[in-house]
């Protein structure tokens, strides 16, 4: 029905309403009473005309949409009437829906949605599992032999495939400066295993994964736009990663970052590896992914890879490295394994401040229908229902949470920009975007948010008492305690979900605190380091390697301002990177089926003294270069694990099939922050063997002057060698620690919002209790109670409900503490300094928030307040 | 207050869903308007039944809707004045017989419970 339809309609009604009461009144007036007297009589024989009339109106199905129209006007000049609470209001639920829209976005983006594969569900990560030496593992790195017998003999998978993450140097071309990327190795079926094609040119074909073949690069649609101008020519054209020639053979869809966000270009496997170390079953490196046949489970798959593992195992008993089971994953859980904990700690985190802001929408909502009594008194005593009057604050509800979710949604849009920009580092952020489901939720989230805050003020207002509403009317005496009462127990639970929310932010902030100041066993001060790589390929020889380091190390070191340097395979804090397994040449032989391994590094003589690394016992490496150079420097818990109760100088390790003698014994070092130290062994860079590391430099003066000079001694003495990753340990150690860092600060400031919001409601519930007892208090005062008693008095009335929420917050936060129990660092979940820091905040801003109302109404002048009704 | 509204209740509890067969029943003699609907039944039960206006109209306008009557605007027969008058249709003639016979089976119904010694003799 059209408006002009209705419009008719309703003047008919009116008319036919008319028309009849007239006649009535006739009727009266022929009876022989005065026209007044017949008028109201005939009114009275009538009754409610608007009841009549809005009852007669409802009958017409287009009632709903007529009465929904009427009460979005009303909201709106209810709402425009008080632009303080509205203004509130809506920040309030924009800041609650904003950061949940938002973190649904990401959890959805990079946790919810299948990946960008063909049938993803059927692709798996595999590992080796069982016993390694003297460590148990449940997932490891496949090594090169295990993968090419599974491939073989396994009836499981339709395909396995093979990737491992390296850097490369690609060459300067063009005008353009050399650069390191990151890159990853496939086997040549891996494209096809997980169903992908590269948007431009071919895919790798068995022929290019072999040592045999020409070089074949796929690059990524980043590389291939930055670096080579998006030119469609480059197919066929011979690029130079460490100095090898490739020949470009395709680009790869844009969206595709597997197995790193960060890598820029793929090469074949078998092409770039050595055969031993493809051959080996004892040399652990590679990521596998299998696609199961239809029909085969992920634990039939795995029992069938540990049928062959088992075999390969018994075949080498006297390999104590040969694992003897498989294990596996989905892919999804693999990539996002690690985020996956703390986003969800996070969207919990989202979730308690959009309640908290529910409650204080609804809180401010009830205090204003207190204020707003006596109108919906007088429209229900004339006829106006209970259902109407929902209805109307309902309406009001969606259009405070319709205009928040409108201005959160920009708000979550800017903070997935800032997170996407500042995340990029997060496994699959690019598949963070706003979609349908995205949209869909923030219109849940509305309603919801609009239903929640909108019944808990509707019921605060039931029509039962109506009179006794009109009757306070004439004396405002102790009205509204039940209202007062409802909106001390929605405090209460704003308090709770606010205590969560700060224990929570709290033990993140301490644990990383902890992480922070964890002693690495080296200088973090002072320190800065920078990423660089020789290629095989010019540097074949042992002695051009070791000429390279000594060179660069003596102009180094020359520099003015540098105090020290040194270089080394990798420094605390850049990660796991290499471990070797050895024997104790004085030690009798182990049982068979037991090995030794440990961390191990290369190192030039001065790292020690640059880096800061305590030698505690005997001396650094004497500096004899090449062959020469068989000595070994082991870490105070390599000393301690593996030489207990004897001196370790002197003795010998049998590493690498040759023997090297231990001449120092160095502090310990944290391999990764916030890991154990692990026993370590040091082998000198002046045998030649290593060619990729750390160049660290020492300093007291500002550490960043030296990226240029350095980067300059570099080109001049090979000018396509790039230096990259330029940071100071700080830095580097604050780049490990990021995440950290990014969830302790989100959270905190979830917190610190939620802090705020419930001491705006504390503060604005003692407000309202001190306005309704102005006459009360008066009274007091004007019979002699003490300003200090009534101050009391209104302070103990406004704790009560933050002690209670206090109390109910810290018991809840018993729970909310385990379940974050894996994101700490070194602090247990109950800590007590974070819980009585918390609780110790807490009070402190409910008794500020309670402190001025109290103050004030101690303050009452007791005449103004009598004379005030 | 609360048991006047009481009273009112059980009023328009005893009509529903009667008053649209006594309205239909009354137009059967003719066209009417609202106000003479209601005059007639108040009348004719010699003022047992009070109507309500706040019923009639409601329902006049449902009968409208569901096609049992029509309305047009007329002028009074002894005033000028127009009124609204309501015309019964085929289809609410044949809704008030199938109402009529339910309510007549209805009443029986009940006669036989409540007063079972007079229908034996």
């Amino acid at each position: 029905m059209n408006w002009w339809q209705i419009k008719k309609r309703d003047a008919d009604l009116d008319r036919e309403l008319r028309s009849d009461l007239e006649l009535e009144e006739d009727e009266q007036r022929e009876s022989g009473i005065s026209e007044e007297e017949a008028r109201h009589a005939a009114l009275r024989a009538f009754g409610n005309l608007t009841l009549i009339r809005e009852q007669t109106r409802a009958i017409w199905s287009w009632n709903w949409l007529e009465s929904l129209a009427r009460d979005l006007r009303f909201s709106l000049r209810t709402l425009r009437r008080t632009p303080g609470f509205a203004v509130i209001a809506i920040v309030v639920m924009a800041l609650g829906i904003g950061a949940n829209v938002a973190l649904f976005t990401v959890v959805r983006g990079v946790l919810l949605k299948p990946l960008p594969f063909q049938d993803p569900d059927r692709l798996a990560m595999l590992y080796e599992a069982g016993l390694l030496g003297d460590d148990t593992t449940g997932s490891n790195v496949v090594s090169g032999g295990m993968y090419a017998e599974w491939k073989n003999q396994n009836r499981s998978y339709s395909s396995l495939a093979l990737a491992k993450g390296i850097r490369v140097g690609l060459s300067g071309s063009g005008g353009q400066l050399p650069e390191k990327l990151d890159s990853a190795l496939f086997s040549w079926d891996m494209l096809r295993t997980l169903g992908v094609q590269p948007a431009l040119g071919r895919d790798f074909t068995l022929a290019d994964d072999s040592p045999g073949a020409s070089g074949t690069v796929l690059l990524s649609w980043g590389l291939w736009k930055r670096r080579f101008g998006a030119d469609p020519g480059i197919l066929n054209q011979t690029i130079f990663l460490d100095a090898q020639p490739y020949t470009v053979i395709g680009v790869m869809p844009k969206w595709f970052d597997f197995p790193d966000s960060s890598t820029q270009l793929w090469t074949p496997v078998y092409h770039d590896k050595p055969e031993d170390e493809m051959t080996s079953f004892s040399n652990h490196m590679f990521r596998v992914i299998g696609r199961l046949k239809p029909g085969v489970s992920a634990s039939q798959g795995v029992a069938d890879l540990s049928v062959i593992s088992q075999r390969i195992h018994n075949e080498h008993l006297n390999d104590p490295f040969v694992f003897r089971s498989a294990s596996s994953r989905p892919l999804l859980e693999h990539i996002v394994g690690e985020i996956k904990k703390p986003l969800y700690v996070l969207l919990e985190a989202t979730c308690c401040l959009l309640l908290i802001a529910c409650l204080n929408v609804a809180n401010l909502l009830v205090a204003r229908a207190a204020a707003r009594r006596k109108e919906l008194a007088i429209r229900t005593a004339l006829g106006g229902s209970w259902l109407r009057l929902i209805g109307e604050r309902l309406m009001e509800c969606l259009l405070l949470s319709a205009s928040g979710g409108a201005l959160g949604l920009l708000l979550a849009f800017a903070a997935l920009q800032w997170l996407t920009q500042t995340r990029n580092d997060m496994s699959r952020v690019g598949s963070i975007h706003f979609d349908g489901v995205v949209a869909a939720f923030t219109v849940g989230v509305i309603v919801l948010c609009a239903l929640f805050s909108g019944l808990i003020a509707a019921f605060s207002t039931s029509d039962k008492r109506i009179l006794g509403a009109l009757h306070e009317a004439s004396r405002s005496v102790s009205g509204g305690n039940i209202r007062a009462t409802l909106r001390k127990v929605l405090l209460t639970f704003e308090v709770g979900l606010t205590v969560i929310l700060l224990i929570g932010a709290g033990l993140l902030l301490k644990s990383y605190e902890r992480l922070r100041s964890a002693d690495m066993g080296c200088l973090t001060q002072d320190v800065i380091t920078m990423h660089l790589g020789i290629p095989d390929a010019r540097y074949a020889t042992p002695a051009q390697r070791a000429n390279f380091y000594d060179t660069l190390l003596n102009r180094v070191r020359a520099l003015p301002g540098v105090d020290a340097a040194g270089f080394a395979t990798a420094v605390p804090g850049q990660g796991y990177q290499m471990d070797w397994s050895f024997t104790i040449v004085e030690h009798p032989p182990l049982p068979q089926g037991r090995g030794l391994f440990a961390l191990s590094r290369w190192a030039d003589p001065k790292y020690f003294n640059a880096m800061g690394i305590p030698i505690l016992r005997g001396r650094t490496f004497d500096g004899k270069r090449l062959d020469a150079a068989n000595e070994t420097i082991i870490s105070q818990s390599f000393a301690n694990q593996y030489f207990p109760g004897e001196d370790p100088l002197d003795k010998h390790l049998h590493v690498r099939g040759q023997n090297a003698v231990i001449v120092g014994i160095v502090g310990d070092t944290r391999y990764a922050i916030g890991e154990p130290p692990r026993p370590m062994h040091y082998y000198p860079l002046d045998a030649g063997v290593e060619n990729v590391g750390t160049l660290v430099i020492r300093s007291s003066h500002d550490l960043e002057q030296f990226a240029l000079p350095v980067q300059r001694i570099v080109s001049e003495m090979d000018n396509d060698l790039p230096v990259s990753d330029v940071l100071t340990m700080n830095q580097l150690l604050g780049k490990h620690t990021f995440d950290q860092s990014f969830n302790a600060t989100l959270l905190t400031a979830f917190a610190t919002l939620s802090l705020l919001l419930a001491a705006v409601g504390l503060f604005g519930v003692m407000s309202y209790i001190a306005a309704q007892q102005t006459t009360e208090i008066g009274i007091r005062v004007a019979l002699g109670a003490k300003r200090e008693q009534v101050m009391r008095k209104m302070l103990l009335d406004g704790m009560r409900p933050a002690v209670f929420g206090l109390v109910t917050g810290l018991a809840a936060s018993l729970e909310a503490g385990q379940m974050m129990r894996d994101l700490l660092y070194e602090i247990k979940p109950l800590d007590p300094a974070v819980y009585a820091a918390v609780a110790a905040t807490l009070l402190a801003v409910a008794a500020f928030a309670c402190i001025v109302p109290a103050w004030r109404a101690s303050r009452l002048d007791p005449m103004q307040a009598l004379r005030a009704e | 207050m609360p048991s006047m509204a009481k009273q009112a209740q059980q009023r328009v509890g005893l009509l529903q869903g009667t008053l649209d067969m006594l309205i239909l029943r009354t137009l059967l003699y003719g066209p009417a308007h609202g106000h003479q609907i209601g005059k007639h039944i108040q009348r004719t039960t010699n003022e047992f039944l009070q109507m309500q206006h706040g019923s009639l109209y409601p329902a006049l306008h449902r009968l409208e809707r569901r096609g049992w009557v029509v309305s047009r605007w007329e002028t009074g027969p002894d005033r000028n004045r127009e009124f609204k008058y309501y015309r019964l249709t085929d289809k609410g003639r044949k809704q008030l017989l199938a109402e009529e016979s339910h309510w007549k089976q209805m009443a029986e119904a009940v006669a036989r419970v409540m007063w079972p010694a007079a229908e034996e003799t």
